[in-house]
């Protein structure tokens, strides 16, 4: 047994990796699938393609190496979090399009919890605040608009399941004794889970009117689940884990205190809380980090920023004052700061620490001396400074201070961007040589379930630097930018009146 | 602008291919025929207008118009649309590729080539006081190293910058050539002879000559046309760089060749 096989159900890609024992890379296999965007707000996944893919990727990437399903010890899974999948049993059809985590079809139901005074019985059970973010609500919307499924879900006549349980099941078997489980770091993230016991919540299930016959099994995130019944047949599947927690995982982030931010479209900042489940913040989501088996839980704290690399994007694609991506970094090098402007990227609201969905997005400090240079670096500042704000709450709320942090993710090429974050966090950044860490992560927990890998120690020797950006900012003008940051994210709390809401609800 | 018949040009003095001046090439006059006429229309023209103007077969037509649109001086208006002259053309004198864009290419390849030669990685663009590094990834043995990224390497004193060099035409050539250590290659007819082997053998070697305790093997990057964009190195202590015949081995060679070869190919496309 060579290799540990890792599957990545992403946003928008499918993606098997086999790694060695050294963790490094073997090879890898990828394939995109659609974005469907029906209605506005919506954004859904075809789950029965989703699956096709995985059926061609794990074969490539296997043929890539020149290995056969002899040559892999375990298999572990990886999936984009709260994208909700309901289906048939029988015929293993999925009776609605999946619904992903970018979907906002639930608000109304979700403004209702917040209403109706639920909000803290909802954070004093599962450590979420009610937001469109998470499955729950998904699958109660699904109840109230796809025919005859509350009836079917109550007869155990239609499944649910996140990513990794669609796959889970249709990897052992299908309709034909496909296995019905979730893990723990997934089912944190439904709003039906109770965090302390890591079971469904019963007053949750009531909550939202979610039969619980429908419901999968919550198992931890390191254990034999079932073999592969066709694909890989035999090899054991003996991890899942969420994609955020995976990258947590993948980054070896061990002790309580470590901490890693995953830089894409958005950003998403998890710190290892330990074992007991941390108090409730205002600020941050309390989640399950990982679940190795009959080990304590480790906690994490996870602060989502929305927009970092769409909002390059948008500089690229909207304002055009960039050919590509990277190429912001050689305009913002033009300039030495931000030339007075503030840049607050809540184009849909703020996501962590201020959890405002009314915010939007502000320039502060134009004046003419202001050109597109500044922009660009103003545009570097906001995602620096965004994660800034969600390291003081962990620090503020939960009494954690960082010692460092691992970053992974495209924008981790950006070496102003990391060199600014490094500044305005006054701790050490460290990039790791292995770039997939969210594939290594759900490698590393399945090879540890089978013995490919002693133990975590086996692991941490695995991880090594490929960069680190050291903190060289003058404690003055961090303390000054802090200040313009949470003064021009005031304006952005402004910036949409009442009015102009009532506005946009007809 | 004239619009008559292209002159004849000539080879510069004393530069001779196999011994005598080839002909024009049709295909190139034919590309700036394509330019001209694009130059000239003032207006985007479709396919057949292009072929048209030049009395050329669409297919011969197609194929010289898509090649100046991958190479970035025809722009294409949608697919299957009209085209322009593109605005590479003006800034031809500025670096075709952007230092941000080579790093953002090469990071898979070049943390994957760190972790298989167990060595530090630059990606270096030329420049004409030496080798700028664009992209720096760690000696992953997790000893204390700093990111050289920004850094200028001497020219004649480093693997990648003699890479850059033996390539060069518009790099002027360091007209002094600083010692780093006893080893640095001081002499121009030394350099000169290194950079022949460099130009026939793909790579360059460097053992102690920048810090004497140091060895580098470096292989250039290829962009459109096989024009060198700048290159790929590895580096670290002599020992765990070369043999004991004081050469790389086969097997790092053929690594550092494979990972240029791959970030050549990104870069094109």
């Amino acid at each position: 047994m060579s290799y540990v096989a890792a599957i990545d159900q992403g946003t928008t890609s499918t993606r098997c990796m086999l790694f060695d024992r050294q963790g490094q890379t073997v090879s890898l296999a990828q394939r995109e699938h659609r974005q469907l965007f029906r209605r506005p707000g919506w954004a859904e996944h075809d789950a029965l393609e989703i699956w096709r893919n995985v059926q061609r990727v794990v074969p490539q990437a296997l043929a890539q190496a020149g290995a056969s399903e002899r040559d892999v010890a375990a298999l572990g899974i990886a999936n984009q979090r709260e994208t909700t999948v309901v289906w048939d049993p029988a015929t293993g059809r999925p009776l609605a399009p999946a619904i992903t985590w970018q979907d906002t079809r639930t608000s109304e139901l979700v403004d209702a919890l917040v209403a109706a005074g639920d909000a803290e019985r909802i954070r004093r059970t599962t450590g979420l605040r009610p937001a469109t973010y998470f499955a729950g609500p998904r699958l109660r919307w699904l109840l109230d608009h796809v025919p005859g499924l509350r009836e079917r879900g109550e007869a155990g006549d239609a499944l649910f399941g996140t990513m990794e349980s669609w796959l889970i099941w249709n990897l052992t078997g299908g309709p034909d004794g496909g296995i019905h489980v979730t893990d723990a770091t997934n089912a944190s993230r439904t709003m039906l889970m109770d965090l302390t016991t890591r079971q469904w919540d019963d007053d949750m299930l009531a909550l939202l009117g979610v039969p619980r016959a429908m419901l999968p099994q919550i198992r931890s995130n390191a254990e034999r689940y079932g073999d592969c019944d066709s694909l890989l047949r035999g090899v054991p599947i003996a991890a899942a884990i969420g994609d955020q927690q995976a990258a947590l995982f993948g980054q070896t982030c061990f002790e309580a205190g470590d901490a890693k931010c995953t830089y894409g479209t958005g950003a998403f900042l998890l710190v290892n809380a330990g074992t007991e489940r941390p108090p409730d913040t205002d600020g941050l989501l309390t989640t399950v980090g990982y679940v190795l088996g009959d080990e304590p839980p480790v906690h994490a704290l996870e602060g989502s920023i929305a927009m970092a690399g769409s909002l390059v994007q948008w500089l690229r694609d909207s304002l055009e004052i960039i050919p590509t991506a990277p190429q912001i970094e050689t305009l913002a090098r033009t300039v030495d700061d931000s030339g007075g402007c503030t840049i607050v990227p809540a184009f849909s609201g703020l996501y962590a620490p201020r959890w405002s969905q009314e915010a939007r997005g502000v320039i502060v400090g134009l004046t003419s001396y202001v050109g597109r240079g500044h922009l660009a670096r103003a545009v570097l500042e906001a995602t620096a400074w965004q994660t800034w704000e969600v390291v003081e709450a962990v620090r503020r709320e939960a009494g954690i201070d960082l010692a460092g942090l691992r970053v992974d993710g495209g924008m981790t090429s950006n070496h102003l961007l990391m060199q600014m974050v490094a500044d305005v966090l006054d701790v050490p950044v460290q990039r790791p040589l292995v770039s997939e860490t969210v594939c290594l992560g759900a490698a590393y927990a399945a090879g540890l379930t089978v013995g490919f890998w002693a133990g975590l120690s086996t692991l941490r020797r695995n991880w090594h630097r490929a960069a680190s950006w050291q903190p060289r900012m003058d404690p003055r003008a961090r303390r000054r930018g802090a200040r313009r940051w949470s003064h021009a994210v005031e304006t952005a709390l402004l910036a949409a009146r009442p009015d102009d809401q009532d506005d946009e609800d007809d | 602008m004239t619009h008559g018949n292209t002159s004849r040009s000539t080879m510069p003095n004393g530069v001779l291919y196999g011994g005598r001046v080839p002909g024009n090439v049709q295909a190139v006059e034919r590309a700036v025929a394509v330019l001209r006429t694009l130059a000239a229309a003032g207006r985007p023209l479709d396919l057949a207008e292009i072929a048209a103007a030049l009395e050329l077969p669409k297919t011969t037509a197609f194929g010289l118009v898509r090649t100046l649109r991958d190479v970035g001086v025809v722009e294409q208006h949608g697919t299957g649309g009209a085209y322009a002259l593109g605005d590479a053309l003006a800034r031809l004198q500025q670096t075709a590729l952007d230092p941000h864009d080579l790093r953002s290419i090469a990071t898979n390849w070049a943390d994957a080539l760190a972790a298989r030669s167990r060595l530090e990685v630059l990606v270096t663009m030329p420049e004409p006081g030496g080798a700028r590094v664009v992209h720096h990834v760690f000696r992953p043995d997790d000893s204390a190293q700093e990111l050289r990224t920004g850094d200028l390497l001497p020219l004649h004193a480093t693997a990648a910058g003699k890479v850059l060099l033996a390539h060069a035409v518009r790099t002027p050539r360091p007209t002094e050539l600083e010692r780093y250590s006893t080893r640095t290659i001081t002499q121009r007819p030394r350099l000169d002879a290194v950079l022949r082997r460099v130009r026939e053998s793909g790579w360059a070697g460097e053992t102690g000559e920048f810090h004497p305790d140091e060895a580098g093997v470096a292989v250039a990057l290829r962009g459109y046309g096989g024009l060198v964009v700048g290159a790929v190195s590895v580096r670290g202590p002599i020992e765990r760089v070369t043999g004991r015949d004081g050469r790389p081995s086969a097997g790092l060679l053929d690594l550092v060749r494979s990972t240029a070869h791959s970030i050549s190919r990104a870069v094109v496309t």
